[in-house]
């Protein structure tokens, strides 16, 4: 791989007959790659460590001592190395190999799902012998056997490239697929009774040579060459490229699309599989509307009915006219497309007049934090030899192809990962120290890492492991990735340690954001007191005054303000933008009193949630499937988003229910397709740079959004005293789970017997000494609170910790969250009987 | 049951703290729980991945490229008949066959008593000794039908306490001398090897 070269040394070298240039050191199969000429290969693959496995890329070689067949995957090119992929020696070797690779594999490509994009079946035609000399019976197998709940595995057709096995083991580190067995009897197989419950599964159904592994919800769908695809971005923080494939106007399949600088090629089970929700017969097709009008006492017994475009806008208008500005609030925005987020934005806050508008749901770093900091990028947090600290939650959990980069950083290229992390995860074990911060208590550890000084124990962290973190990061260049680790805590102790590496020299920060799109959310102003283009609403009544008509003169208020001012009263109109606060925000009884109260509650989404079902008007949105703009990933790199298919019934893009709104208000918006969002911000914004919608369609690795420097993090001048932590309580930590009860995943098939019944986790010896018993519910409180719910022991949680995931099936843990506390302790009452 | 019981876990213990790196102690390991139970169990390959914190699949993996390992039960004593060329011309099918009759079980098979179980090898390497067999890996030279009858009927009385059960091996009890055992050698100021660093994971 190039990435072991620390030189950019050229050299050259002989390739069929013609000099070429390379980079001194690179695999030789990649050289000849770049100079123009495709050596056939099967397991060799770019983002894996090269094995030598199928012998197909074996070509002469004339190092000096003659020509020898080799394995091009296996040699680093060198100066003078004469390389000849044409020779008669070569082929004919390649047809050996070829023809042995064929010995066992069943001609079954008619009814074969791979048939048409399968490298065997490509390179037989193009190399093959056309006939098989070969008589003897083949090896045999029982027909697709599922190694996990979406992937099927046929032995018979594998050809041992080992490209899924080392996926496994390498790439992800579920090395829950191995080869079994010996000599012709070698198979891939899971344990009996062990399936391949990795996250990431999917990746090598993509990366099978053969029609070996193959993808249930793809199984039998299609054909490739009746697919056409489109390169776009999943809208996730990461950002992750895919291609959308499609037939007869249906999305079949995501695939992973390699780029350098974000996802690799490779996408979580939870991305890949999720294009089954967006088409999903659940989707709302039509506006609907509250039966009869939009009366409250009303509300009760009368559904959301279907109802016209006209209709749903006209009540919306109407709504919005009756309306004092200061009394209309959006919520939500994080899923949307930069392009709709503007659109919204400039309808809130340049026609509407109201600045009570939020892209978070109460649970994102504020914006300070999030645009305030010197930022990098992946690659860059991933350079060989860095040291990077990491005050995230589970990455494996929540940022997949993230934990995928860092991983391989850490175990190809020496990157030191220093993990803060109240809980084990899935990267515990491949970084250099791995300590076990207390919830609430980040701010007093960072400041002792960074000094190395303080007493005993530090934040649950005795001084030892404090200092041998300190030995890592003395005198190095610091890349923080960082991100919220847990609902159950404030953000003020994250924030104190920020500022503290912030003073550290040359730091650069990698901030993680909860929802898709929420870092475009806060470069397009959906935040209270933001502007687009990072311009702070009191600065931007000038630049933007112009285009924007009726801007507010005052900040206005976030989510968390937003449902406690609708629980009071005091919001009249609230929109809710792809956004389920009942589901997402942490205290659901306060949303649940917020929509009873407000007169008009409008949703814009592509299903009826949760909280869309108390609303009084629907519009039904488009998905990212089906619209065109740009999404922007947590590095502020912004890709582009492209329709493949249409939308289902009459649903719109969410810009484009922003400009109706807006006309029928007697605006115009000037968004007539999503370009003219970056036009008009190109105008306005003196500092962002614009983004070229052409310009990013053909650059696989997009545009970022430099930080301008307008917003930034405060210093502080000392950290803040931390509660003191009582022996006999457990602090809580909350977090999330890679499947939940998400719409998006509830509604694909493939993922939605994944979400698990709600648990507490805690250390096995505090499990001990409490004398709880396994399988049994027991009361847990935390102050007022309480709840019934099943606690089980496991190694990962540390002594004193309590951990849970949220929205899973059952109980809701949300239930023990004390208001505006800045970590919570819970107790566990084993001698109260339930029941 | 067959997890590793309390004394095997012992030896366990002590085996692994004979190497820089958990998972190296696999292979000694699966020849711990063979020695336990004559075979090496399912169940003894989750408990072995447990301890070691890999996967069964890991350890399936590497078990299974093992011919000795054997991963269904078979006899205590286990009888391999060596069909190799030479065997072979000086009649290891009729002995192979002869085995089959004593026994009354076909070759791959466990006698009902669970003593005996029976396989057809390849070559075992000692051709000047044709035709020959192994009970438990121990050779028995120049066998005759009327050698093979004695053999089974000094088993079966228990007058051939040299062979060891199926599984037995000396190896893995073996105790080493602290100054040889495997491992980093604290030198002063030696960096530990790059590939312990990547593979971390496992230390």
């Amino acid at each position: 791989m190039s990435e072991i070269l620390g030189s950019e040394d050229l050299i050259n070298f002989t390739l069929n007959g013609e000099e070429v240039s390379a980079t001194n050191g690179e695999n030789l199969i990649e050289a000849c790659e770049k100079a123009g000429v495709e050596i056939p290969r099967f397991c060799y693959h770019k983002r894996m460590n090269s094995v030598g496995m199928c012998r197909m890329c074996i070509v002469e070689i004339d190092t000096g001592r003659g020509p020898a067949l080799q394995p091009s995957c296996m040699l680093s090119v060198s100066e003078g190395m004469s390389v000849n992929t044409e020779s008669e020696t070569t082929k004919k070797a390649q047809d050996g190999v070829l023809e042995f690779l064929l010995l066992n594999h069943p001609l079954d490509c008619p009814v074969c799902d791979k048939g048409g994009e399968c490298p065997l079946q490509d390179q037989t035609i193009a190399f093959g012998p056309g006939e098989t000399r070969f008589i003897e019976e083949k090896r045999h197998f029982e027909k697709p056997i599922p190694i996990n709940e979406n992937v099927f595995l046929d032995r018979e057709r594998c050809i041992l490239c080992d490209r899924c096995t080392r996926f496994a083991d390498e790439v992800v580190g579920d090395p829950l697929i191995h080869f079994i067995d010996r000599g012709n009897a070698t198979q891939v197989n899971t344990f009996p009774e062990d399936p391949f419950a990795s996250y990431f599964s999917g990746n090598v159904v993509q990366i099978c040579p053969v029609g070996a592994l193959t993808a249930k919800p793809y199984r039998f769908k299609a054909r490739p060459w009746d697919l056409e695809e489109i390169e776009s971005t999943f809208p996730n923080p990461l950002g992750d490229r895919i291609t959308i494939q499609s037939s007869r106007d249906q999305v079949l399949r995501f695939q992973g699309l390699d780029n350098d600088s974000v996802n690799w090629g490779w996408l979580t089970d939870k991305d890949r599989f999720s294009f089954q929700a967006f088409q999903s017969e659940y989707r709302v097709q039509e506006p609907l509307v509250r039966g009869g009008g939009l009366n409250k006492p009303d509300k009760n017994g009368r559904r959301l009915v279907a109802s016209s475009w006209s209709n749903v806008l006209n009540m919306t208008t109407e709504a919005i006219n009756r309306t004092e500005p200061n009394r209309i609030a959006i919520i939500g925005g994080s899923r949307l497309t930069n392009e709709s987020q503007y659109a919204w934005t400039k309808l809130a806050k340049g026609i509407i007049g109201t600045d009570n508008v939020d892209g978070s749901l109460g649970d994102e770093l504020p914006t300070r934090a999030l645009l305030g900091l010197p930022t990098t990028t992946i690659d860059d947090v991933c350079t060989p030899g860095n040291t990077v600290i990491l005050i995230t939650p589970d990455l494996k959990e929540e940022y997949g192809t993230l934990y995928i980069r860092l991983r391989h950083a850490a175990i190809e290229n020496s990157v030191k990962l220093i993990e803060l992390s109240p809980i084990e995860t899935g990267l515990s074990r491949t970084a250099a120290i791995s300590l076990r911060p207390r919830p609430g208590e980040i701010a007093k550890v960072v400041e002792s890492i960074l000094t190395g000084e303080g007493p005993v124990e530090i934040g649950g962290i005795p001084k030892e492991q404090i200092l041998q973190a300190h030995e890592l990061i003395k005198g190095n260049e610091l890349k923080i990735v960082y991100g919220k680790q847990s609902i159950a805590e404030s953000d003020q102790p994250l924030i104190e340690a920020l500022a503290l590496l912030k003073k550290t020299s040359n730091s650069k920060f990698l901030p993680l954001v909860r929802r898709g799109n929420a870092m475009g959310a806060v470069h397009m102003g959906m935040a209270p007191g933001l502007l687009p283009g990072q311009i702070p609403l009191s600065e931007g009544l000038k630049t933007f005054l112009n285009l924007w008509p009726n801007l507010p003169n005052e900040k206005g208020m976030g989510t968390e303000e937003i449902l406690q001012s609708a629980a009071n009263g005091m919001i009249d109109v609230l929109f809710l933008l792809g956004a389920d606060p009942l589901s997402d925000f942490y205290d659901p009884e306060l949303v649940e009193k917020a929509l009873n109260t407000v007169n008009t509650v409008i949703s814009v989404d592509l299903f009826v949630n949760a909280s869309a079902y108390h609303a009084d008007i629907f519009f039904p949105a488009s998905a990212f499937i089906e619209v065109n703009g740009s999404h922007t990933n947590i590095e502020g790199r912004v890709t582009p988003i492209r329709q493949k298919v249409t939308s289902p019934g009459t649903a719109r893009p969410d810009w484009m229910i922003a400009a109706e709104i807006a006309n029928r208000l007697g605006y115009d918006l000037n968004i007539e397709r999503p370009e003219d969002a970056w036009d008009e911000l190109g105008q306005t914004s003196t500092t962002q740079t614009k983004v070229d919608m052409d310009l990013i369609c053909d650059s696989p690795d997009g545009q970022i959004l430099e930080s301008t420097g307008a917003i930034t993090l405060e210093e502080i001048k000392e950290v803040s005293d931390t509660r003191p932590f009582d022996s006999y309580s457990l602090r809580l930590v909350l977090a999330k789970r890679m499947y939940d009860l998400g719409t998006i995943t509830q509604m694909s098939p493939a993922l939605k017997e994944f979400a698990r019944t709600s648990q507490l986790f805690i250390n096995p010896t505090d499990f001990k000494s409490m004398g709880l018993k396994s399988g049994e519910p027991v009361l847990v409180t935390a102050g007022e609170k309480n709840l019934t719910v099943l606690v089980v022991p496991n190694n990962k949680v540390p002594r004193s910790i309590a951990f849970g995931y949220l929205n899973q099936m059952g109980e809701d843990l949300r239930t023990l969250l004390v208001k505006g506390a800045d970590s919570i302790d819970i107790r566990i009452d084993p001698t109260v009987k339930v029941g | 049951m067959s997890r590793l019981n309390e004394e095997s876990i012992r030896i366990a213990n002590e085996i692994i703290s004979r190497y820089p790196i958990k998972k190296s102690a696999l292979i000694p390991l699966l020849h711990l729980a063979q020695e336990q139970e004559g075979w090496v169990s399912g169940e003894a390959m989750n408990h072995i991945a447990e301890i070691l914190q890999i996967t069964p699949a890991e350890v399936l993996g590497t078990c299974s490229f093992y011919e000795m390992f054997k991963r269904s039960p078979v006899g205590e004593y286990q009888l391999n008949i060596c069909h190799g060329i030479s065997c072979h011309l000086l009649g290891a099918e009729n002995l192979l066959h002869h085995a089959e009759e004593t026994l009354g079980i076909k070759e791959g098979e466990v006698t009902e008593d669970g003593k005996f179980s029976l396989e057809g090898v390849e070559c075992i390497a000692a051709c000047t000794e044709a035709p020959c067999l192994q009970v438990n890996y121990r050779y028995q030279n120049k066998v005759t039908k009327s050698h093979f009858n004695q053999l089974v009927q000094e088993i079966n009385d228990g007058n051939r306490s040299e062979i060891p059960k199926h599984g037995s091996l000396a190896k893995v009890r073996q105790s080493i001398p602290a100054e040889r055992l495997a491992g980093i050698e604290p030198v002063d100021g030696a960096q530990p090897p790059e590939w312990l660093n990547r593979n971390g994971r496992d230390s």
